[in-house]
């Protein structure tokens, strides 16, 4: 531990109780992705080092450690410190290929790589796929998009800002080869919503 | 409460796990509910009871329980199945969460083998412990051979099997761990449950969950996902049906559990669901046997009943 | 009454607290020391050790004691706490030519450097109840002899030189699989099915490899050694980046050597199938490297025919904390299912008697 030690005076601190705020974080998420449309609170609990939102970093350690792998999208990549950061609390292994990642950070959804450049899991198992966790402005503003599937009683709705123009696109082809494909998580201050594979999406 | 003090006072991370394996499960988890049906591989772990007793749903609940939940555990509807109360009290010490008896009040509930009678809401999630997750496991042993009939969405298997014992018997013989088809997709079990329990999971407002902690698979059923009984047209899926209602609280269109009452044919009916039972009669409800408090209920000789 | 609709904590409680009272026995008998079981059934905390996958004699003493001498009951104590502890990284390679030898024989050379060291075995003992044991008659001391000084190469090493046996194909520094961490799929490989092998029930893996020796899945196997003592364990810290010792681990390894007639690829060459365990236990080694060999077909070009070359069949049910979980969850409440058997049942002979009925009218 003392290597630790050393690092943690330049290094920002992760959960103050990590047991606690991981499984809260996962609920949030699990909520999120079981009812596509919905937003629901995510209390970071955290500072993470720019780019990196709180809300970023508290659902990378939450679900992140050394036995998965991790693709920082490049404003990410381009900070040392971020870099450091992640790797300090989750051990996780960064990889440098969309392809060969079970987690995206992304914080310029805009200049976000194609959905098909990410791990796409195969028929045999398509949970070897990457799952995307994105940092949006907000989560009740912007392109509103009309959601059915899975998760969903009727119809569900949500608005994300940004959204480019390409993605609803992208998600048809994305739900169209389902069970392969990319689950898509957005996390905004202090709120998280998602869009798992299953959902198809119409801009209303 | 603080998880550090319950680790201090238990010598175990809260829920038992360690977080490095609640991680691995979470991930399952997210995979599952995102591939609806599907079976997601695990590292399941040893727990500290018997593979085969529910340790694939235990795995499932430490990974997803909080400090603000409150779980009620079932084994066969009952809150006080041996089982069922070993598991309970699992988390009552382990994560000192609260614990209920009572459907309406729980956010998670544990099940072997019963899908409460009492209709679940958005807030609840259920976990089913699984024995045998594979739905073409009998009828195709290889992992390997399953897996491709997975892929290729290919479940002729199951329809030639469904359909050869109704060519044999008139009717399909399959009464319980029915097999269904999840979102349109994966065709999946839903456990040891009575086939009874089967329009349950159907566009169910609660999430589902399913742990097989021997075979090392989790899978889901998202809330609001369509789940259809596999049938033919000319032989569509039916429920069981019971001829009398609960001999206790006189309800009917329930799942009853048939006791025996003496060697010489007694027998009554009575809820299987123990706490919806239990409500009922609270409220006023009464069946057959309820002026008498019946012989498995107490230790005085065993009642007459009224043979049905 | 078993499914005690309230009260089944007290019934529960009451019957641990009966297990205990029998687990001690009759309070005028001594209670049994672990360090007793450690010392004086060493083969049965061998077992454990090895099933368990964890070595630490002391704990699987424990475990026994506790068991009150199930040993698979033991082997699962072991398991559960072995999946709580933290894991700092995979051990050196043990290097068994090292080994601090207490018993190496070989069935393939009459004499060999190192020679034939019969050790501490039961082989030619004559299985008659010994008296003697019971009367607690202290044995006579066993003959010593200084330590061999003279090097004890593996037997195989010395095929491998001619070039007769086929080449071990170390992988150099890949990850070695683990199946605690990682949900096994198949086909496995050999690191997996070796690990999934050496944690696998003994009486399985004995009974699978017999029947390789009648003709299911025939291996042409030769004991080429087998070797029991302790060999040093090694880690190598990341911060450190050099091994240091762990401590010494007793093991025995058998060398099985299997003929071979070749294929189109590879000429006439001895095979191999690997047995290595936790404490003395040759028979779970030599029976490991029988089914190893066996599980080896495919890559020999082989057909599958038999149980013991049967990759999912094999690795699938092998352990046996899973498969006594499993067979033992038949005593669990099956109620509700068997309602619903029930009422089938009682409707399908209800339809049987309905068309005797109407065949005998149709005959009348």
């Amino acid at each position: 531990m003392s290597a630790s030690t050393a690092q943690t005076s330049t290094i920002a601190t992760g959960f103050a109780d990590p047991v606690i705020a991981a499984q809260a974080n996962f609920h949030a998420a699990m909520t999120a992705l079981s009812r596509p449309g919905t937003v629901t609170t995510l209390s970071a609990g955290l500072i993470a080092p720019e780019p990196l939102t709180a809300e970023l970093a508290a659902v990378a350690l939450t679900l992140a450690d050394h036995e998965t792998t991790l693709w920082l999208d490049p404003a990410l990549a381009a900070s040392a410190e971020v870099v450091a950061y992640l790797r300090f609390h989750t051990g996780v292994r960064i990889v440098a290929k969309p392809r060969d990642a079970a987690f995206a950070l992304v914080v310029d959804l805009a200049g976000m790589p194609a959905l098909s450049a990410f791990a796409q899991g195969t028929d045999e198992y398509p949970d070897r796929s990457t799952t995307i966790i994105a940092a949006v402005q907000s989560l009740d503003a912007g392109r509103h998009l009309e959601l059915a599937g899975p998760g969903i009683a009727e119809r569900a709705s949500l608005s994300l800002d940004p959204w480019p123009s390409n993605l609803t696109a992208e998600l048809a082809a994305n739900r169209a080869q389902f069970p392969r494909g990319i689950d898509l998580v957005f996390v905004s201050a202090g709120r998280v919503a998602a869009l798992p594979r299953t959902t198809s999406v119409s801009e209303g | 409460m603080n998880a550090a003090a319950n680790a201090q006072s238990t010598g175990y991370n809260f829920a038992y796990l360690d977080e490095q394996t609640k991680r691995m499960i979470r991930r399952a988890i997210l995979k599952a509910i995102a591939i609806p049906g599907y079976q997601v591989p695990f590292a399941s772990r040893e727990m500290p009871m018997p593979y085969g007793w529910g340790t694939g749903g235990v795995q499932v609940t430490a990974a997803i329980i909080g400090p603000d939940d409150v779980l009620k555990v079932i084994d066969q509807g009952s809150d006080d199945t041996t089982n069922a109360v070993s598991i309970r009290k699992f988390f009552a010490k382990t994560a000192g969460v609260e614990t209920t008896t009572e459907t309406k009040r729980a956010t998670i509930i544990q099940t072997r083998h019963r899908i409460p009678e009492r209709e679940l809401t958005a807030k609840q999630t259920i976990v089913f412990q699984v024995p045998i997750p594979e739905p073409l496991r009998f009828l195709e042993p290889r992992e390997t051979e399953t897996r491709k009939l997975h892929a290729l969405a290919d479940y002729g298997l199951m329809h030639v099997k469904l359909y050869e014992d109704i060519a044999r018997h008139g009717h399909i013989a399959t009464t319980y761990d029915y097999p269904v088809e999840v979102a349109g997709r994966y065709v999946m079990n839903p456990s040891p449950t009575p086939k009874f329990d089967n329009p349950k999971m159907d566009m169910s407002p609660a999430l589902q969950l399913f742990g097989a902690g021997r075979e090392k698979r989790i899978y889901a059923v998202p809330p609001f996902t369509k789940v259809r009984s596999l049938d033919f047209e000319d032989h569509p899926f039916k429920v069981q049906t019971f001829d009398t209602p609960c001999a206790l609280c006189g309800v009917e269109n329930v799942y009853l559990d048939e006791v025996v009452l003496d060697d010489r044919g007694g027998r009554m009916f009575v809820c299987s669901d123990s706490d919806f039972c239990e409500e009922r009669r609270a409220e006023g409800h009464r069946g057959e046997l309820s002026g008498e408090e019946p012989a498995f209920l107490k230790t005085a000789p065993a009642v007459e009943g009224e043979a049905t | 009454m078993y499914v005690a609709v309230k009260g089944g904590e007290g019934a529960i409680d009451n019957a641990h607290a009966l297990l205990a009272h029998e687990r001690r026995g009759p309070t005028h008998i001594a209670d049994l020391a672990p360090e007793q079981i450690e010392s004086q059934l060493a083969l049965a905390v061998d077992r454990v050790m090895a099933e368990g996958s964890l070595y630490d004699p002391a704990l699987a003493a424990l475990a026994i004691k506790q068991s009150r001498g199930d040993l698979i009951e033991a082997i699962f104590l072991v398991r559960a706490f072995r999946t709580t502890l933290p894991r700092f990284g995979a051990s050196q390679p043990l290097d068994t030519s090292a080994m601090a030898i207490e018993r190496r024989i070989s069935a393939t050379f009459k004499d060999l450097p190192g020679g034939q060291v019969l050790g501490p075995t039961f082989d030619y003992t004559h299985r008659l109840i010994d008296f003697m044991l019971a009367a607690g008659v202290a044995p006579p001391p066993p003959v010593e002899a200084p330590a061999e000084t003279e090097p004890t190469p593996r037997v195989t090493d010395l095929l491998d030189g001619e070039g007769l046996i086929e080449a071990e194909t170390a992988t150099g520094n890949e990850d070695v699989g683990d199946l605690t961490r990682t949900p096994l799929d198949f086909p496995a490989n050999r690191d997996l099915r070796l690990q999934a092998l050496a944690r696998g029930d003994e009486g399985f893996l004995l009974a699978l490899g017999y029947s390789t020796q009648r003709g299911y899945g025939r291996t042409h196997p030769f004991v080429g050694e087998i070797r029991f003592g302790e060999v040093e364990a090694e880690f190598v810290p990341e911060e450190l980046g050099f091994a240091v010792p762990l401590g010494p681990v007793a093991v025995t390894e058998c060398q099985m050597v299997n003929q071979f007639h070749g294929s189109a690829e590879v000429p006439p060459q001895f095979t191999r199938g690997y047995g290595l365990v936790f404490g003395q236990s040759e028979r779970k080694a030599m029976s490991m490297s029988l089914v190893d060999r066996a599980l080896r077909t495919r890559e020999f070009g082989e057909d599958v025919v038999a149980p013991a070359q049967d990759e999912e069949f094999v690795l699938s049910h092998c352990d046996n904390v899973q498969a006594t979980g499993f067979v033992e969850h038949l005593k669990l409440p099956h109620y509700v299912d068997f309602q619903a058997e029930l009422g089938l049942v009682r409707q399908m002979r209800t339809e049987y008697f309905a068309r005797q009925e109407e065949l005998k009218e149709a005959a009348e």
